[in-house]
């Protein structure tokens, strides 16, 4: 069965050029907002969409996004309206994929089949779940899969070569390549190891390998998608909505804009 | 929904964490590898009489073990019922039944060649007792704490800085336990290569729910030889106070399978159970957060939502995973007690029995004023006295209108 995701990156290789993937918090700074946000992504440059679920405990996930899940929570966000925003930005763009990331407790709480039904529905291609390891399989990984959505796997810089069959074992789409030890946004990935890690993790699998984490520039951007078949940058615009938000901490109509000028230039440094 | 006992309720977890359907390891992949580490090197640990041996020199000469099982006869008198016995973790080097876990864990990251500790704090219990650990064997020292708990536990601050630990304020959330908890689990995927995190209650993943367990059930088998000692019995009840649920979980595991032992934990219920607290059991549902699934505060979305508690260290919207499945199967029976009942209890403590107990184990007496009124004189109930009060002083003072 063959997803957004598959079509997407398969026309990628055919154009021989990586994928840039976005990631913004859905419903950050408020829904209307974040709606614009996202519809303008793809003609911005953006191949792939990451919408991320806010929680308000993002273990894994540095100040910006920190903070970016809190504005959104505080707007009034849910997961019903994350799934809303996927269905309002599916009437007018059928092809760009959609991977909702983050938490698992929101969707435990909400249903897992329940969830699965909705967000295909809505238009959801892929999930990243950040705390359900291979060794929780069974809780969303393995219904996911088996209702034709895309299970993403994160892999680190600590899935050496022992590990790697454990984490490629249940998996589709592509594949997600943390490049630091560490948070979302904090340390800026060495590009040299990265390299060296993805063509390790190629021996382990035939998925995309996509490369985020600390993405913050073009030039890293392009340098990166020399190896990977994927960049995926977060920190950087969800920061740029933080800094462009009035003194309330509300949305102007410089917010999207910022978000989108941005990804053009990183998806220049991809394309290049 | 009928529930079939099983042969023993002190076998789990089983070989994926999980204690019914709680615990589990709900953790980032980057902290996985480290996680199945740990599993091994505690394993093996568990395995070598001579890593228990170590353990039990140190609990003896420096922890100050056994601590005494003291029979509290003014407190009895003046309730009129139950025979009443504090067991007595009070008395512990650092004041709380925390080091006996720090102890552990620390000898175990030593065996496993770490050199930097992190740890999570609310009260300042857990992080006084893993700074003077990590001063006692010369091992850097990161404690997280709430930026709330900081204002409201500058005693036990201080303290971990005397010991030589750097104490990093949690900014983020409520600003309390669940966030430092965040924030140190950040830290550990920054640094998994030379950093052992030392959890301090019996949560968080597998294997820490039964390895912080295993350690804090030297409560318990002291508890169980004293009395059959004193009173050549068992204890007919016991009761714990439960945050996270360490202490509590440490003097109830030895008595699970004596089934005609009574055991009560006692969650905190804050403002009421109508309005703020932080009794996961009364007032939540099952969740996943920090690396287990539990019983959670959260709203319909799955938010976690801010516990409030007088008492810094029961101030966290979980419980440990193995409480909540004692929970569903009714061998433990949860209860809970308000601030203001705590605060009577930490009073009258402090003059019947010459002991300043802290705000923790104010709620469990709390529920023993409650019931032991209500019980035959030949009724022998056990508190666990798992702190002792000095670093609650400034709160009560507060909250007394006293200016100190």
């Amino acid at each position: 069965m063959s997803t957004r995701i598959d079509r997407r990156f398969a026309a990628l290789k055919v154009e021989g050029r990586a994928a840039l993937v976005t990631f913004v918090i859905a419903g950050d700074p408020d829904f209307d907002t974040s709606l614009k946000i996202m519809q303008g992504l793809p003609k911005a440059g953006a191949d792939i969409i990451e919408f991320g679920m806010p929680f308000t405990d993002p273990m894994a996930d540095g100040p910006a996004i920190q903070a970016a899940g809190l504005r959104s929570l505080a707007a009034g966000q849910t997961l019903k309206k994350t799934l809303k925003l996927v269905k309002a930005f599916r009437v007018g763009d059928k092809e760009t994929p959609i991977v909702l990331m983050g938490y698992y407790n929101p969707i435990y709480v909400y249903g897992v089949d329940k969830f699965l039904v909705d967000a295909l529905k809505a238009g959801a291609d892929g999930l990243i779940v950040v705390d359900l390891p291979p060794e929780e399989d069974d809780e969303l990984c393995l219904p996911a899969m088996a209702a034709g959505m895309n299970f993403i796997r994160l892999a680190t810089p600590t899935t050496d070569d022992h590990r790697a069959p454990t984490v490629f074992k249940n998996t589709s789409g592509f594949v997600y390549y943390v490049s630091v030890l560490g948070i979302t946004g904090t340390k800026a990935p060495d590009l040299k190891s990265v390299k060296k890690n993805v063509n390790r993790l190629r021996k382990h699998t035939s998925l995309p390998i996509a490369v985020g984490f600390g993405v913050k520039t073009a030039e890293q951007a392009r340098v990166i998608a020399k190896d990977a078949d994927g960049v995926v940058v977060g920190s950087a615009l969800v920061s740029a909505i933080e800094h462009n938000l009035n003194k309330h901490g509300k949305a102007t109509a410089k917010t999207p804009k910022a978000v989108h000028t941005l990804v053009a230039e990183i998806a220049k440094g991809v394309r290049s | 929904m009928t529930i079939t006992p099983p042969n023993s309720y002190r076998t789990g977890p089983d070989e994926r964490g999980l204690f019914g359907i709680y615990g589990g390891r709900f953790v980032a992949e980057t902290l996985m590898p480290l996680i199945l580490q740990l599993e091994q090197a505690y394993k093996d640990a568990k395995a070598d009489p001579s890593f228990q041996a170590e353990l039990d020199d140190f609990l003896e000469h420096y922890v100050g073990r056994p601590s005494p099982l003291y029979y509290a006869e003014r407190m009895t008198e003046h309730l009129g019922g139950a025979k009443i016995y504090f067991k007595r973790d009070e008395l512990n080097h650092t004041g709380a039944h925390k080091i006996n876990n720090v102890m552990g864990q620390i000898l175990l990251a030593r065996r496993m060649g770490k050199k930097r500790i992190i740890a999570e704090t609310g009260a300042g219990q857990h992080g006084v007792a893993t700074a003077t650990a990590c001063a006692r064997f010369g091992l850097e020292c990161i404690i997280y704490m709430g930026e709330v708990d900081i204002a409201r536990q500058m005693p036990n601050v201080f303290r971990m800085k005397l010991l030589g630990a750097t104490v990093v304020p949690a900014k983020s959330g409520s600003r309390t336990l669940k966030d430092a908890l965040n924030e140190a689990l950040r830290d550990w995927v920054a640094n998994v290569e030379d950093t052992f995190y030392c959890i301090g209650t019996v949560a968080g993943p597998a294997p820490y729910p039964e390895m912080v367990r295993d350690f804090q059930s030297v409560i318990g088998r002291e508890t169980k030889e004293q009395m059959l000692k004193r009173e050549g019995r068992l204890p007919d009840s016991l009761v714990a106070a439960i945050g996270g649920g360490s202490n509590a979980m440490g003097l109830f595991h030895p008595f699970l399978d004596d089934k005609d032992v009574e055991i009560i934990g006692v969650e905190a219920a804050g403002y009421g159970l109508k309005k703020k607290h932080a009794a996961s059991i009364a007032g939540g549902k099952p969740g996943i957060l920090h690396g287990n699934r539990t019983y959670l505060l959260m709203d319909d979305d799955g938010q976690i939502t801010e516990g409030h508690s007088i008492s810094a260290g029961l101030d966290y919207p979980g419980i440990g995973p193995e409480h909540a499945w004692l929970h569903d199967m009714k061998r433990v029976e949860y209860v809970s007690a308000t601030d203001k009942e705590a605060l009577e209890a930490f009073q009258l403590c402090c003059k019947l029995e010459g002991i300043i107990p802290a705000l923790e184990p104010s709620h469990a007496l709390a529920h023993v004023m409650k019931i032991a009124p209500k019980k035959a004189k030949d009724h022998l109930m056990v508190m666990n006295m798992c702190g002792r009060g000095d670093k609650d002083i400034f709160t009560v003072a507060d909250i007394l209108g006293v200016k100190l």
